[in-house]
């Protein structure tokens, strides 16, 4: 069983007050969170100093517009943060965060992280997401599967989160508009939320909801892995779904994993020289151009599909819109599975390529 | 009489081991046949799955990488990583479906000269089978 504080105001409501009350009480000295920009409805993350300035934050508004895993790494890189800040992030970003502090991109040190049990957000590119943000909760409180989120977030699995001080239920939650869950799981949180006024009780975050939840999911996954055959993609179906690529590389800009800043393939490395140009002409009488329609994704695959926390971030930005995440989803599935790995899970355990067994794969090496 | 098919197969083969491994075969004149070209690499460890990509998608028919046996590595653990990263490697060549069978992974040490001949001889008969590399032809890539 959980400490569960329970508070009776609508959950986003209740979050803000929260936030409010650490602020001022001087617990926390900034907050990390979503928040309204302008009056045009935008949307966007945000660091808040102000208790005045949290009247326009939407905690839990369902809209990433950059995985905050990343954004988090951008300002802890060099040292981590002095004061205690509450960052308020979903699932899949805390464990994006984490695999960043992996490697050695970022620190959770003075964070209180608040996140919840997430269900899913829309692509970016939705115009005026408000219209269809009534639906969205009906379908959150129903533990179902809403029509408008991105296809990544149908299929996803993960999302309660890992390593996260406060938990906020939402799937399954019949009486959003009223009252809030949170659950404490760390003892920072519950020595934090101390002076709060709510009901303290014991209960668990598991739920029929959430469990049924699940299996929509998977069906949800199944569905959307059928329809681009990746069980029997091939050379030819690579080519086929990667042939619109138009080379822009932004799904690794926006890749929450991808932090290198001189990536292997921005670099000249792989360049096509005028003698590789005539060489490959002479062997295939044709070229795509660009060159290299395959490679830049085969080879992010190799080098970070096991990490892949599937945010859809890649596939919400493609331009051309090539289903990215759900190529890096399934292959993420079966590289992680042959490492036991879940990204994000715990920050002690080592990346799968950093660390070895002696006694493993002894079937290699012929 | 049909010509048979020469594969082109490019080798990764580490200093320490397999390298010495293939020159002692040389030096003891066993029968190699002529499909590897080889690539001196310090490790096996230092082989980025980019190279191996890059080299089967320009058009190699197979890709060798030879190291140290586990145990041996020169550099104590380097061949347990490049075993890691090779399994990384295969496990997603093999879910996209694209020839598992053009990689393999080798350990020949300094005085296994025979082992070195007879690991390329079978892994050129192996890709013989399997024939040339369909990407070759493919002028979509």
């Amino acid at each position: 069983m959980d400490k569960v504080l329970k508070i009776n105001e609508s959950v986003e409501k209740s979050i803000i007050n929260l936030l409010k009350f650490l602020l001022e009480s001087k617990k926390i000295n900034g907050v990390f969170t979503l928040r309204k920009l302008y009056d045009n409805d935008s949307v966007g993350y945000s660091l808040i100093t102000d208790v005045s300035e949290l009247d326009n934050a939407v905690p839990f508004y369902p809209l990433m517009t950059a995985n905050a895993g990343k954004i988090l790494s951008h300002f802890t890189q060099k040292k981590p943060i002095k004061k205690p800040i509450a960052a308020v992030l979903r699932p899949c970003e805390l464990r994006a965060f984490v695999e960043l502090v992996k490697r050695e991109q970022g620190s959770l040190e003075n964070f209180l992280f608040i996140s919840s049990s997430c269900g899913g957000v829309f692509p970016i590119k939705t115009v005026e997401p408000d219209k269809y943000i009534s639906n969205y909760w009906d379908t959150v409180k129903n533990a179902d599967i809403s029509a408008d989120i991105r296809p990544t977030c149908k299929a996803c699995e993960y999302f309660t989160p890992y390593n996260a001080d406060i938990t906020v239920s939402l799937i399954g939650e019949k009486k959003l508009d009223k009252e809030c869950r949170i659950f404490l799981n760390t003892d920072k949180a519950n020595k934090i939320v101390k002076g709060f006024t709510g009901e303290m009780l014991e209960e668990k975050l598991e739920s029929s909801e959430i469990s049924s939840l699940l299996d929509k999911r998977k069906t949800e996954k199944k569905k959307l892995f059928d329809e681009i055959h990746i069980e029997d993609l091939g050379l030819e179906g690579m080519v086929e779904v990667f042939g619109k690529c138009i080379g822009c590389h932004v799904c690794s800009r926006v890749c929450p994993i991808c932090y290198c800043i001189l990536c292997d393939f921005e670099s000249a490395t792989y360049d096509y020289s005028q003698y590789d140009y005539e060489k490959e002409l002479h062997k295939k009488g044709g070229l795509r151009l660009p060159p290299d329609t395959i490679f830049f994704q085969i080879g992010r695959l190799t080098h970070m599909s096991f990490s892949c926390v599937g945010c859809g971030m890649c596939t919400d930005v493609c331009p051309v819109d090539i289903p990215v995440a759900a190529i890096f989803q399934k292959t993420g599935e079966e590289t992680r599975q042959l490492f036991d790995y879940l990204p994000g899970k715990d920050v002690e355990e080592k990346i799968p390529v950093m660390i070895f067994k002696e006694e493993e794969f002894t079937e290699l090496g012929e | 009489m049909k010509e048979q098919f020469t594969p082109k197969i490019v080798g990764f083969l580490c200093n320490w081991c397999s390298y010495a491994g293939a020159d002692l075969a040389g030096s003891a004149k066993l029968e190699i046949l002529p499909s590897l070209t080889v690539i001196r690499v310090m490790c096996s460890s230092r082989i980025d799955s980019n190279l191996v990509l890059t080299t089967l998608l320009l058009g190699a028919d197979g890709i060798l990488i030879a190291g140290c046996h586990p145990g041996d590595c020169h550099y104590e653990k380097g061949n347990y990583y490049a075993r890691r990263r090779f399994a990384l490697l295969r496990k997603v060549v093999e879910t996209l479906k694209i020839d598992p069978e053009r990689l393999q992974l080798s350990w020949v040490s300094a005085s296994e000269g025979k082992r070195y001949a007879e690991v390329v001889n079978q892994f050129t008969d192996k890709i013989r089978k399997l024939g040339p590399n369909p990407i070759q032809t493919n002028p979509y890539l």
